[in-house]
């Protein structure tokens, strides 16, 4: 039961890492700013709660702390990162040439 | 083991914290980027703090230090409609 | 095994501090220096998490919640100031 736990827990810890890693780079690959916010966000979320799981796996007496750490994590982390976008694209942030859809600026344009 | 680790950390934070030190003096002369600059260097003295267990002065450092400080900087820097190096 | 691969964990999370710090040097605008302030933050609370696994103590977790709820006061306040209102 123990040796066995341990070696899940720390293969999801290291998951996790791998997640925090896929987002740092895509936080220096993407072209502009909102991928750069898509990367950033999604990855490292989905990467710290990996970790955190991982953690309750070593340490289960542990479970109440790590739980409200990850429920404040998916309650602030992707508001913060829309409201950062919604402000960005409000104050004419750099678009990627590529980009071929932009319905908020279709949807700002129409009334 | 774990001594290489929490040295690694330790020096990997006081890299970024000098690099984010003298973007806060002189960086690209732009004020926000100076603000986020010495938020970071906040952040990154509490979890030096931390490595040297002291967790309420940690805390105390990131709840006023990187919170407080960097919201009173741009609440300060939008009442006075600060640009680019002015 | 299980030391080995906590210590393997936390290179990948140091070379994804770092691969933030370059996009906090060299970012275009001061938003892409929020987004890496962010991923720092973020990083930063596994790091604590480390931190307080290699140590055993359990108070630790207590500066990794700060961190959570610090990132979002951050964001929102820049986010504010981009808006160019308060």
């Amino acid at each position: 039961m123990g040796q066995g736990m341990d070696i899940v827990g720390a293969l999801l810890l290291l998951g996790g890492t791998f997640f925090l890693l896929l987002g740092g780079l895509g936080l220096l690959r993407m072209p502009d700013l909102y991928n750069r916010i898509q990367a950033g966000t999604k990855a490292t979320t989905l990467g710290t709660l990996l970790s955190l799981l991982g953690v309750f796996l070593l340490r289960p007496e542990w479970g109440w702390k790590l739980l409200l750490i990850g429920v404040f994590l998916i309650f602030t982390n992707p508001l913060s990162s829309q409201v950062l976008a919604r402000a960005a694209h409000r104050s004419g942030a750099h678009k990627s040439p590529a980009t071929q859809v932009d319905r908020l600026a279709e949807d700002r344009a129409e009334p | 083991m774990s001594e290489n680790i929490t040295l690694a950390l330790s020096l990997l934070l006081a890299l970024t914290m000098i690099v984010a030190a003298v973007m806060a003096v002189r960086g690209k002369r732009s004020l926000p980027i100076a603000i986020l600059a010495a938020g970071l260097v906040s952040l990154l003295t509490s979890v030096q703090f931390l490595l040297l267990a002291a967790p309420d002065v940690a805390m105390t450092e990131a709840a006023i230090g990187s919170g407080l400080t960097t919201f009173l900087f741009f609440f300060v820097l939008s009442r006075v409609r600060g640009g680019v190096d002015d | 095994m299980v030391e080995s691969l906590i210590s393997l964990a936390a290179l990948l999370a140091g070379v994804a501090f770092l691969f933030a710090l370059v996009r906090f040097i060299k970012g275009p605008t001061a938003a892409d220096r929020v987004v890496a302030f962010d991923v720092m933050t973020i990083v930063s609370i596994s790091f604590i998490v480390f931190i307080a696994l290699l140590g055993d103590r359990v108070i630790y977790l207590d500066v990794a919640l700060v961190y959570a709820l610090l990132s979002f006061l951050g964001v929102i306040v820049f986010a504010r100031y981009l808006e160019r209102g308060f």
